[in-house]
């Protein structure tokens, strides 16, 4: 079973420390951790997806609801998540293949960050499961660096959309 | 080159004061006028502050005993301990006992000196991250960055420390902060969000409490270090008396519950009198408070107390079903708790329960065996003799060991604070320091120090901060030649294969203490024990008595680790 746990925690230097120690300490299956600022300057706030039983996720929860620099804590469930991530993908191809990545790059709708004759680095912002989709879109070529911010997520709110 | 460049540095301006300065009048204006420590040269400003202040400093010999003292004088006193250390090495020898005090919620504050903030991160001489190094053995730490923020953060510290679950807490000041003029001010009060020192009890969660004991016919109270911790031993007795409750105490229980009580069940756990382990598993009803349940008590969860519903009452939510599942968890402040629960409760007897126990204790008691054809004084009987000699006034502090079970076995507690000794790291080397600590938190009280021959030696050099300060710690060496709980473990598990924990040779510890002019003896003939005990109680001053004890007694019963309640060794 997967978690979202959002924590806000006061912006103090070496929390994320406590927070990312706290978690390998006690042994906790963390898929990803994303960290930033939050619309309050003194407050981070940090984005764990963790993986396990509801006990060991009760249990993630309320230690690090312990840490003297956790304001608060809120476990989010999938159903009731915004969530968004995002990633920078670099692919390399022989000049023979370039048209056909390209083809594929525009049908997947991926930004083209930076073009060579030989690479192309694309950027995707959204959902996991849409980077899951790009990746596995782009694996028949060669993915030569990939990095991924981790998720993110804030709680649905009733009252509010984004339009 | 100008004089001023050389001489003592210009005057502060008025209302100023050095960091290290501001350190030492927080210290002073906070009550935490007497600090264990080391110095170096991380700390020479810290150091100097101090001196002719009105802060008493206890010098002692390696910081990992300034650590212990300490955290021998919070237990002893309630108050908070304070231990200063010089950066690098300093810092790092405070790490054992800083992880010991966290592991028994022990109020610390460690005050540590560090590099300047100019030199951090370049490996300068005497640097180590001690602040990341500390992360997960302390309640919260600091790295002093700015001049400005160093009051602020002592106030911070000295309240984390004491408040809650107690724990300790690191502040590390780099030397440049200990030089920087600051206004010195009195700290605004903290102000932590999220933070919550005294969780307020659901009424909710209480009454279902009450309620579950009303329909208990077998409660126990299963009583940890919060309790001690809180104070909370009237409040515990009169619920006990008043509903027919019985009492098993954890390792650092000891003494919240009288010993000698008609309801009082001791230890539980692997070296717990049977009667406690045996009640336990009849029981119906189970309510820790303000415990670990840890796995040295309840060594196979899914067994633990089959018949009982299991409550459990901590400040901390995360103790609650961390080990266990609890069906009646009440988040809260033991006090509030408690006495909530006293408004509550409709007192009733429970006779068969009482009579229960009665019988359970009087098929099982926890025996002292007769020294017999060997000879030689059962380490079951010095701890005894200890008992009667002190009548459980006295502080005793332990080290780690066999000794330290059946010291927890049979010395008859009276009173809370009274009973000192490392239970969830199981730190040998603890009681010498934490005895002296004790011994200097409240003068007059006699402290006595029962350690085994392996953990005397891990802080032996403590002895000559004994003798300097006239420290009145009674040390009595259970001296068995060897590394007892380890060997025994050896003999139950390991085929009596006994590698590396049998002394091929031992100092004379009698010698020993005479060369730091302490007073001392040994003694090897049972019949001279009783005397030799009370003697060393009712002396004057510092005194070591090294008993000679049967190497080959094991502390029993027995739960082996991960075992159910009723799972005694050698039995079945
Ligand atoms: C610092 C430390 N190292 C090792 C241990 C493991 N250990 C637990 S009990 C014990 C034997 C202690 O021997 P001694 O001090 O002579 O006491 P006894 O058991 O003989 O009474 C050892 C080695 C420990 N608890 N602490
Ligand atoms: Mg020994």
């Amino acid at each position: 079973m997967k978690k979202i746990i959002s924590v806000l925690v006061r912006n103090r230097p070496g929390v994320l420390s406590h927070v990312a120690g706290l978690v390998t300490r006690r042994g906790y299956n963390v898929e990803s951790i994303a960290a930033g600022p939050t619309e309050n300057h003194e407050i981070t706030r940090i984005t764990l997806v963790v993986k396990g039983e509801e006990p060991v996720l009760d249990q993630v929860t309320k230690q690090i609801r312990k840490l003297i620099d956790v304001i608060k804590v809120e476990p989010i469930p999938h159903e009731a998540a915004m969530t968004g991530e995002l990633a920078l993908i670099t692919v390399s191809f022989t000049p023979e293949k370039k048209s056909e990545i390209m083809n594929i790059i525009g049908l997947l709708g991926l930004a083209i960050k930076h073009i060579e004759r030989d690479s192309a680095t694309v950027m995707i912002a959204g959902s996991a499961q849409s980077i899951d989709t790009a990746i596995n879109g782009l694996s028949p070529f060669h993915i030569k660096a990939m990095a991924r911010t981790g998720l993110v997520a804030l709680p649905l709110l009733e009252n509010w959309s984004p339009a | 080159m100008s004089a001023t460049k050389q001489g003592s540095p210009p005057p502060a301006p008025k209302g100023e004061v050095s960091g290290a300065e501001a350190i030492i009048r927080f210290l002073g204006d906070h009550g935490a006028d007497l600090v264990f420590g080391y110095p170096g040269g991380a700390v020479i400003p810290l150091y100097d502050a101090m001196f002719g202040s009105n802060v008493r400093h206890v010098l002692c010999r390696h910081e990992q005993g300034a650590a212990h003292a300490a955290d021998g004088f919070a237990r002893a006193s309630g108050r908070t301990g304070v231990v200063f250390a010089t950066s690098g090495p300093g810092a790092t020898n405070l790490v054992t006992g800083l992880a010991n005090a966290h592991m028994d919620s022990v109020p610390l504050v460690a005050i540590t000196g560090q590099v300047s903030t100019t030199s951090i991160g370049t490996d300068s001489f005497q640097e180590a991250d001690i602040y990341g190094i500390t992360i997960p053995i302390t309640k919260y730490n600091y790295l002093v960055k700015e001049p400005g923020d160093l009051l602020d953060v002592l106030a911070e510290a000295f309240h984390l420390a004491s408040s809650g679950r107690p724990g300790p807490v690191l502040v590390d000041v780099p030397k440049d902060i200990q030089v920087a003029q600051i206004r010195y001010h009195k700290p605004s009060p903290p102000a932590i969000p999220g933070y919550v020192p005294r969780p307020q009890p659901s009424a909710d969660e209480v009454a279902a409490l009450a309620e579950a004991v009303h329909r208990s016919m077998r409660p126990v109270f299963y009583v940890g270090g919060g309790a001690a911790s809180t104070g909370v031993h009237r409040e515990i007795l009169k619920l006990a008396e008043g509903s027919d409750v019985a009492v098993a105490t954890s390792l650092l229980a000891k003494g919240v519950f009288p010993d000698a009580h008609e309801l009082s069940l001791g230890l539980p756990g692997m070296h717990g009198a049977k009667y406690a382990n045996l009640a336990i598993n009849e029981s119906d009803l189970i309510i820790g408070l303000g415990v670990r349940f840890d796995d040295r008590v309840v060594g196979d969860v899914r067994r633990f107390a089959p018949l009982a519903r299991i409550g459990h009452v901590d400040v901390d939510p995360a103790e609650i079903g961390k080990r266990l599942s609890v069906d009646l968890p009440v988040t809260g402040d033991l006090k509030l708790v408690l006495d909530m629960l006293a408004k509550k409760l409709k007192p009733s007897g429970r006779p068969e329960w009482r009579a229960r126990i009665a019988e359970l204790k009087a098929a099982y008691p926890l025996a002292v065996p007769e020294s017999g054809p060997s000879g030689k004084i059962k380490p079951q009987a010095l701890v005894k003799a200890v008992s009667d000699a002190t009548g459980g006034e006295a502080v005793t502090v332990t080290d780690v060991g066999q000794h330290q079970m059946w010291a927890a076995q049979l010395i008859r507690s009276v009173k809370p604070r009274r009973f000192l000794s490392s239970g969830g790291l199981g730190t040998m080397g603890y009681g010498l320091p934490a005895a002296m600590g004790a011994a200097l938190s409240e003068p007059g009280v006699p402290t006595v120090l029962i350690a085994g021959d392996g953990g005397i030696q891990m802080n032996i050099q403590e002895l000559a901060t004994v003798r300097e300060n006239d420290v009145p710690v009674k040390i009595i060496v259970s001296n068995n030649g060897c590394l007892g709980m380890v060997r025994q473990w050896q003999q139950f598990f390991f085929g009596r294969r006994y590698s590396s924990t049998v002394f091929g040779y031992n100092p004379d510890f009698a010698r020993i203490a005479q060369a730091y002019d302490i007073p001392a003896r040994r003694i090897e003939d049972p019949s001279g024990l009783a005397e030799a005990v009370s003697d060393l109680v009712r002396s004057d001053g510092p005194g070591l008595l090294d008993v000679a004890v049967d190497p080959e007694e094991n502390v029993l019963p027995m739960i082996p680790a991960g075992k159910g309640q009723t799972d005694f060794f050698g039995e079945g």
